[in-house]
């Protein structure tokens, strides 16, 4: 399979070259959010205040994830993708402010597929539960954002090679639905 | 318990690792199996959580009727086992104490607690660790007698395919027949401790298991729902007698870190 190297921030020409199934190896800094922080981060934006979000979204990627605690002596927790259709009531907030790439894992819905066609977006899977061999990619992270979240805090990680697949692209195509018609038996 | 049962997971599931890699057709499936298999050696090797969600503690109790617990209160000594395990073995803690209020209480408390009275003079503690994003996907029907086996085959199956990539496949499939809706939800709990491997004790259980895991592998999602034939590793069924007015089925699934673990005092 073709394994792409890609490094933040993302241009619209970075993404919309993607197609789904295609492997993808992240480099660069990535922000981390889920249910709780994504609720806060669609709050400010429908209040007007997008300078106060804890990231400018243009060009990020946001990686769906709640780290366990960091052991001693290591750079973060374990850390695998947590389940994407809970952040699908804000996510198209998020593309339209330019956010190009989100990471997680699992389906989402026609609103979403529809924002990354609109807004040149993509959505990436990570391997849902290889939380410790994903660690190893993490090469360091600091929360920058709501530390009251706990695990729901918003990271700022610094990746290297970070494997995902595309799952849908800029074209509105989707991996998951494109899988079971390869693998399902009539 | 709690680390163990986070950083250790059972050889069934590697063993049902090593065989769906055998079989499984896709290329990117294969390759997912192997990933898995390489996680868990980093997560033993390392002791560090298999996953990140190292889960609600739910924890199943056989208390012998013989057995008298001097010296406090069983509830707590077990709240404070987890509150100690979760804090000292840097595990996630994933629990708010209301569900609408939704604040972390910062220590993975309270566990749910499962209680048997059995004769004996034994305690058996069973500690089983559930990630959300399996039991998000478990779903209960209250079907109709008249839906009869066919009735049960479709609910799985439709439970397997709305479920497809998000509850982290390959999963086990615990499915709970009979009973009232609570006793149906526990009995599909309780099919998930079971040994990957192992066969039903009712030989029609045993088919039914048999031709359900063919049925939902057949569908194609495959490992993670990127397509294959490897969508779960096992189904495990549990019944009880049931009111002749009903027929509750409850399917409730686990992710591929099907962890537990298990003392006998």
């Amino acid at each position: 399979m073709t394994q792409i190297r890609l490094t933040t921030p993302l241009t619209d020409a970075d993404v919309e070259k993607l197609r789904i199934g295609q492997q993808v190896l992240i480099s660069g800094l990535i922000y981390t959010g889920r249910d709780a922080a994504h609720k806060r981060m669609v709050d400010l934006i429908n209040a007007g205040k997008v300078n106060e979000l804890p990231f400018d979204p243009k060009g990020q990627i946001i990686y769906y994830v709640g780290p366990s605690p960091t052991k001693p002596g290591r750079v973060v927790g374990s850390c695998g993708p947590t389940t994407s259709y809970r952040m699908d009531p804000y996510a198209p907030e998020l593309y339209k402010l330019g956010l190009k790439a989100s990471i997680g894992k699992g389906k989402r819905s026609p609103e979403v597929i529809e924002a990354m066609k609109e807004y040149k977006g993509v959505y990436f899977a990570a391997i849902g539960g290889a939380a410790a061999l994903i660690a190893k990619s993490i090469k360091s992270a600091k929360v920058i954002a709501y530390p009251d979240l706990g695990a729901e805090a918003v990271h700022e990680f610094v990746v290297e090679d970070f494997p995902v697949v595309v799952v849908n692209d800029t074209l509105g195509g989707d991996l998951y639905q494109e899988g079971i018609k390869i693998y399902a038996v009539k | 318990m709690c680390q163990e049962a986070n950083f250790n997971l059972g050889e069934d599931v590697m063993e049902a690792f090593k065989k769906g890699y055998e079989q499984e057709v896709s290329a990117t499936g294969k390759e997912i199996l192997q990933i898995l298999i390489k996680n868990a050696e980093i997560a033993r090797e390392e002791q560090v959580p298999m996953c990140q969600d190292c889960g609600y503690a739910v924890i199943f109790l056989e208390l012998g009727q013989d057995v008298h617990i001097e010296g406090g209160d069983l509830y707590e000594a077990i709240t404070e086992g987890v509150r100690k395990g979760y804090t000292d073995g840097y595990l996630r803690k994933s629990i708010v104490s209301h569900p609408l209020e939704r604040k972390n209480t910062g220590d993975n408390t309270p566990p749910v607690i499962h209680t048997k009275i059995v004769p004996g003079e034994n305690l058996k503690i069973t500690l089983a660790p559930k990630g959300g994003g399996s039991e998000n996907m478990s779903q209960i029907k209250m079907m109709k007698p008249a839906d009869g086996v066919e009735g049960v085959k479709n609910f799985v199956i439709d439970v397997a395919k709305n479920a497809g990539p998000n509850p982290c496949p390959p999963v086990i499939l615990g499915v709970g027949i009979g009973g009232t809706m609570e006793k149906a939800a526990l009995l599909a709990k309780e099919a998930l401790l079971r040994e990957i491997g192992s066969k039903n004790e009712d030989p029609e259980m045993a088919k039914l298991e048999e031709e359900l895991l063919e049925k939902v592998n057949n569908l194609g999602v495959g490992p993670q729902g990127l397509g294959g034939r490897t969508f779960a590793l096992a189904v495990h069924i549990k019944t009880y007698a049931a009111h002749i007015a009903s027929l509750p089925v409850a399917v409730n699934i686990n992710c591929h870190a099907a962890r537990h673990k298990e003392v006998i005092l």
